[in-house]
């Protein structure tokens, strides 16, 4: 479903982002990305949305290279992969359900399927209570509990989430991460980066990881002690 | 992304814009619609001044008759009334004081007229083309019509003309850069918004919609704006002007902006609102990239 070839992300004044990372992620499969801060998490995310390019190598999405896809092609792709961010990235004027509605008012879906939809995503995340309530009035766990009613109401075959319990305690990280291995069972691919080893380590899924922008380490995470 | 929302929660910098727009529009459309009146009130006036044909005197009435009647059929000739001596002398007579000096007179001095009324849709050369043609008749002696009044009013009204479209066009450039900066603000503004339905798959045109239908309306409220101004205008200069033609023994009323005038100050509004979003739009909104 997600293929790098070789890809490296090398930014103005030559610092390396990525070097040479190459990795297939199955569809259906659920993995993690970790490593310290600046190993190139985020690089190697943002990269698959195309929200920056590649500097070397290749990326096929579903089979597409990204390599050289015209601009007016990037919408498309994006609307079929679910983005999480830590900070949410949420649009504070508007109610929780014009939120969790706006992809598919993007995608130009019928009104009335919006409604359902939107309610849906809500429900899965357990805020269906919340719709009318602005982003400011609920807690940090609530609002990214919005965010990924966001990216999955759509239902797009990818979600991404970039560090989405990064500002969390592991009660909720907790929770949120049951929340994914559940989309993760409905078939959607998943890729998390995450720093929290503690937190990742014991679900006993496939763990990448980067150090200083090379795949250092890709296997299944066990409950180890660290 | 609801624009009509966004437009109306802030309507105190909308109206001011709106504000700029209509004065911008309605300065224009009233100095033209001043000209058009300019042009009505002359045209009434005896705008195309009648030509005076003095004739040779050896004519008899029913020479001068036919004359009168082979010129009435010309096409550019909308009507001609014959002057006998008699009557002539008689006018002169009423008109001019010098009724006790004329009585000393020992014959009629005066010639046969005939007055010659062009068509009011006359250019002044086909007017002169007409005193041309009427001055080479073998009973003509000698032909007269202020012709230099004519030229001149045409040529001041030809440059109040251009020097109105000067300004109307300068104007116009006007609101298209107070639409173009408005709408700039209103992507500054919203800038985190568009990147979030960017990163979420909004195509560009997504993206731009809001933000034109929005300087379409900010066009259309000047327009409007513009529209109730001029129309205000004439209802208040309608009545002096009135009687002042009133004066002059005149029923002249000033025209107003009327149907297809209100129909073109909101189409220009519309348009140029519409180009300002567009330029404003294409300069800024491509460069807003998720980060």
């Amino acid at each position: 479903m997600i293929r790098l070839d070789g890809v490296g992300k090398r930014y103005p004044g030559g610092k390396d982002a990525l070097r040479g990372v190459s990795l297939r992620i199955a569809r259906g499969e659920l993995a993690f990305v970790t490593g310290h801060s600046g190993a190139g998490k985020t690089t190697l995310l943002r990269l698959i949305p195309l929200l920056e390019r590649p500097t070397r190598g290749q990326i096929l999405i579903a089979n597409v290279s990204l390599t050289r896809l015209p601009r007016r092609r990037i919408p498309l792709l994006r609307r079929g992969i679910g983005m999480i961010f830590q900070d949410h990235r949420l649009l504070n004027d508007r109610p929780v359900f014009d939120n969790v509605a706006l992809p598919l008012i993007i995608a130009g879906a019928p009104h009335r399927e919006i409604g359902r939809r939107v309610r849906a995503a809500l429900d899965r995340v357990g805020l269906l209570d919340k719709e009318r309530q602005y982003p400011v009035t609920l807690s940090s766990g609530e609002q990214q509990r919005v965010g990924i009613a966001r990216a999955v109401v759509a239902r797009p075959p990818i979600l991404l989430a970039d560090e989405p319990t990064g500002n969390l305690d592991p009660e909720l990280s907790a929770e949120i991460m049951r929340l994914f291995e559940r989309f993760n069972e409905l078939g959607v691919t998943m890729l998390i980066a995450s720093h929290d080893l503690t937190l990742i380590g014991c679900l006993g899924h496939r763990r990448l990881t980067l150090v200083d922008g090379a795949l250092v380490d890709d296997g299944l995470g066990g409950c180890r002690e660290i | 992304m609801g624009s009509l929302g966004q437009f109306t929660r802030s309507p105190g910098s909308n109206l001011m814009t709106a504000g700029v727009i209509g004065i911008a529009l309605a300065l224009p459309a009233s100095f033209l619609l001043l000209l058009d009146n300019i042009q009505i009130l002359t045209t009434g006036w005896q705008g195309q001044p009648h030509a005076s044909l003095f004739l040779k005197r050896a004519l008899d009435a029913g020479q001068v008759a036919t004359l009168a009647q082979q010129i009435g059929a010309r096409a550019s000739v909308t009507q001609v009334r014959i002057i006998t001596p008699e009557q002539g002398l008689q006018e002169l007579r009423e008109l001019s004081g010098f009724r006790d000096a004329l009585t000393l007179l020992q014959s009629n001095p005066l010639p046969p007229v005939i007055e010659v009324e062009p068509r009011g849709t006359l250019t002044p050369v086909q007017v002169d083309a007409l005193i041309d043609a009427l001055a080479v008749l073998p009973s003509v002696e000698h032909i007269r019509l202020d012709r230099d009044w004519l030229r001149r009013l045409h040529a001041i009204m030809q440059l109040l003309q251009r020097a109105i479209w000067i300004v109307a066009s300068l104007l116009g450039v006007t609101v298209i850069l107070v639409v173009g900066n408005t709408i700039r603000l209103d992507i500054e503004n919203r800038r985190d918004e568009i990147v979030i339905v960017k990163l979420i798959g909004a195509t560009d045109a997504f993206v731009r919609r809001p933000f034109l239908y929005s300087g379409l309306r900010h066009g259309l409220a000047g327009g409007v704006l513009a529209c109730l101004l001029v129309e205000t205008g004439h209802l208040l200069l309608n009545g002096p002007a009135s009687r002042l033609a009133g004066l002059y023994g005149s029923r002249f009323e000033l025209t107003g902006i009327g149907f297809s005038g209100s129909f073109t100050l909101l189409g220009c509004g519309a348009f140029l609102g519409l180009v300002g979003s567009w330029l404003a739009v294409g300069r800024h909104l491509i460069a807003i990239e998720p980060r």
